[in-house]
């Protein structure tokens, strides 16, 4: 069966998409790659060290996976524009992880902002994935903007509190046709298979995994997790009763007569 | 942005009839227990965790510190150098090394002096840097610390001001010119300690400097870096008002990345004997405390601390360091001899610190903002 994830116009197989802050050794990243089966990287600009190539980030990624800048440390529109452009220029790849955050506290993206930086970006002619808060009217107008995907989050960055914007986030899959992404919260592969298993198109995993006590190993948990969700969505699962059968029907004094 | 009505000099002013010896020695063992197992703190919790009944929980505290450090920052730690342009000083802080009655050859850094220290620094690999002058408008203008900037900015990629408090529009003139930090310790919360130590001179303005960070925020800084100088006043109260200094800059710029130091008084000249000593164990339980109470706020460790006691540290709540130091202005080229505002108890190298931090399982950060301006 042809079950491919379609991003602009590339066709994925690999629906874990992987994110490379907080991991203790760079070393370490082409191994989890590997092992998460990944074909797209997150990398924030505000980290690449172009200057020393043991410190550049960009030099431990394998030219088969797609390198997707993020523009983490943008606190608006025009920051993210910004670092848009610097990251497009250095890495030549024109995906890009639109991230406006101006609330330091809790990373909470600010849609309003990245709405704006959606717009400008794709003119330029990036493929655009907004990070955003699983609201339907802000992911309608990213939609008409021409966004590739929308990630909503699950939770706040780095919580690893799962999938708490469930009820958001199935209104999303409903209503947008695009890809829905789980961008940010997702703790463990049993959240990760949960987030597939009612339809989200992809998941996007760095906390879980890169300050997980053996990263390559949580890599190959979440490649095989995310897997089994998306074939239980495949399969389409079986109606669970909500309710035991009632010993007392409500119903049992109708008679076929 | 929605300014708020109060500033922090309205708020400290209230927390400061807070009798905080008095919380600190009703507070049970058990009271710790149950602060450990809620998922936020609020001000009581973190008041609570700088008693003495917490003292006799560190282990305990530590383990969830680290937790929450990793979840937020990774096994992750930030490296930065500060760099003195200047040593002169209109101030009469009576702990300083650089007080302007102490007779010392003073001096300042030419723009080329200054671009030789920066080529210095480059070398190391580092990206962040702080530059510090002494309290001297007339010494250091503006205009001369903007001069450097725009030298310091072909180098590198963030660079922060540790410098006399300005006005909001300065602050502005020096984010446009391309600095997106703010390093300003407070020295000491307590009004009046700090009303003693610093007897004549513009610092002597307590409320100017307590709300220079604000002013900065409004003026669009991106990183604000706070702290008091531990041995000055009572360490629970001032990490408590400290804590709440960064808890109220969190709340009010939520788009500026607030951080803390705790440095403690170190030897320097004019032979300052801190009142109020402060020893590992109340700095570790301080760093710990923060880290509950603020998960996501900066801590910065600087070369003040011992080689063993950083290391140490480097699991414990701590996110950025420094490292390579010299608080000699001229310091990072060899020909220059002087003398420093304090003395550095950690002189390892950039190179070896990032070894060291290797060594530990965690990744030495070179370069955390890329300049856009």
């Amino acid at each position: 069966m042809d079950d491919k994830l379609k991003i602009g116009d590339v066709r994925l197989d690999s629906r874990l998409f992987v994110g490379t802050g907080k991991f203790a050794d760079y070393k370490l990243i082409p191994e989890v790659i590997k092992a998460s089966g990944t074909q797209v990287v997150t990398v924030a600009l505000r980290r690449v060290d172009f200057d020393i190539p043991k410190e550049n980030m960009l030099e431990y990624l394998s030219p088969d996976v797609i390198m997707m800048p993020n523009t983490s440390g943008a606190r608006n529109a025009e920051e993210a524009v910004k670092i848009a452009r610097i990251a497009r220029a250095a890495s030549g790849s024109n995906w890009v992880k639109i991230e406006v955050i101006s609330d330091q506290k809790y990373l909470l993206p600010d849609n309003f902002e990245t709405i704006k930086a959606s717009e400008i970006l794709t003119k330029e002619g990036f493929v655009v994935l907004p990070y955003m808060s699983p609201d339907l009217m802000a992911a309608k107008r990213m939609a008409d903007v021409g966004v590739a995907a929308i990630m909503p989050l699950g939770a706040p960055i780095g919580t690893n509190r799962g999938l708490k914007t469930r009820e958001l986030v199935k209104v999303l899959i409903a209503e947008i046709d695009l890809p829905i992404i789980i961008d940010a919260g997702i703790g463990r592969p049993s959240e990760a298979a949960e987030a597939m298993e009612m339809g989200c198109a992809a998941v996007l995993v760095n906390t879980a995994i890169a300050t997980a006590d053996d990263p390559v190993l949580m890599a190959k948990a979440f490649e095989q997790a995310v897997e089994g969700g998306r074939k239980a969505y495949l399969a389409g699962p079986g109606v669970t009763a909500d309710l035991a059968k009632a010993s007392s029907p409500l119903t049992g004094f109708l008679r076929n007569e | 942005m929605k300014a708020s009505i109060m500033s922090f000099y309205d708020e400290i002013v209230n927390l400061q009839s807070v009798d905080t010896e008095a919380v600190l020695d009703s507070v049970t063992t058990s009271q710790i227990a149950r602060v450990l197992d809620k998922p936020e703190l609020g001000y009581e919790d973190y008041l609570a965790l700088l008693s003495p009944a917490a003292a006799n929980m560190m282990e305990e505290i530590a383990q969830r510190a680290h937790k929450v450090t990793i979840r937020h920052f990774g096994r992750c730690i930030l490296l930065y150098t500060p760099l003195y342009l200047a040593d002169f000083c209109v101030n009469y802080c009576i702990y300083c090394g650089f007080n302007a009655s102490n007779q010392i050859q003073r001096r300042k850094l030419s723009l080329p002096e200054v671009e030789l220290e920066a080529q210095e620094i480059a070398k190391t690999g580092l990206k962040h840097i702080l530059i510090l002058t002494g309290e001297s408008r007339q010494h250091s203008p503006v205009s001369y610390i903007k001069d450097c900037v725009s030298i310091l900015r072909k180098y590198f990629s963030s660079i922060s001001i540790e410098i006399y408090p300005l006005s909001e529009n300065e602050y502005a003139e020096f984010i446009a010119a391309g600095v997106d930090g703010l390093t300003i310790y407070q020295e000491v919360y307590d009004e009046q300690i700090y009303g003693k130590l610093h007897p004549k001179g513009p610092k002597r303005d307590y409320p100017f400097r307590l709300e220079a960070p604000e002013r900065a925020g409004h003026a669009g800084v991106r990183t604000i870096n706070i702290g008091p100088l531990l041995g000055l006043g009572s360490w629970p109260r001032e990490v408590f008002l400290a804590g709440m200094h960064a808890a109220y800059l969190q709340k009010k710029f939520p788009d500026v990345e607030v951080s803390v130091s705790f440095p403690r008084m170190r030897p320097q000249r004019g032979n300052y004997e801190p009142e109020y000593p402060v020893s590992d164990i109340q700095l570790v339980q301080s760093l710990l405390a923060l880290r509950l109470f603020l998960p996501r706020v900066g801590i910065t460790m600087s070369t003040r601390e011992s080689a063993t006691l950083r290391e140490n540290l480097i699991p414990l709540a701590v996110t950025k360091m420094s490292a390579g130091s010299s608080t000699v202005v001229g310091g990072h080229t060899d020909s220059i001899d002087g003398i420093g505002q304090f003395e550095i108890s950690d002189d390892r190298t950039v190179d070896q610190m990032r070894q060291v931090i290797t060594g530990h399982g965690y990744k030495p950060i070179l370069k955390d903002w890329h300049d856009l301006t």
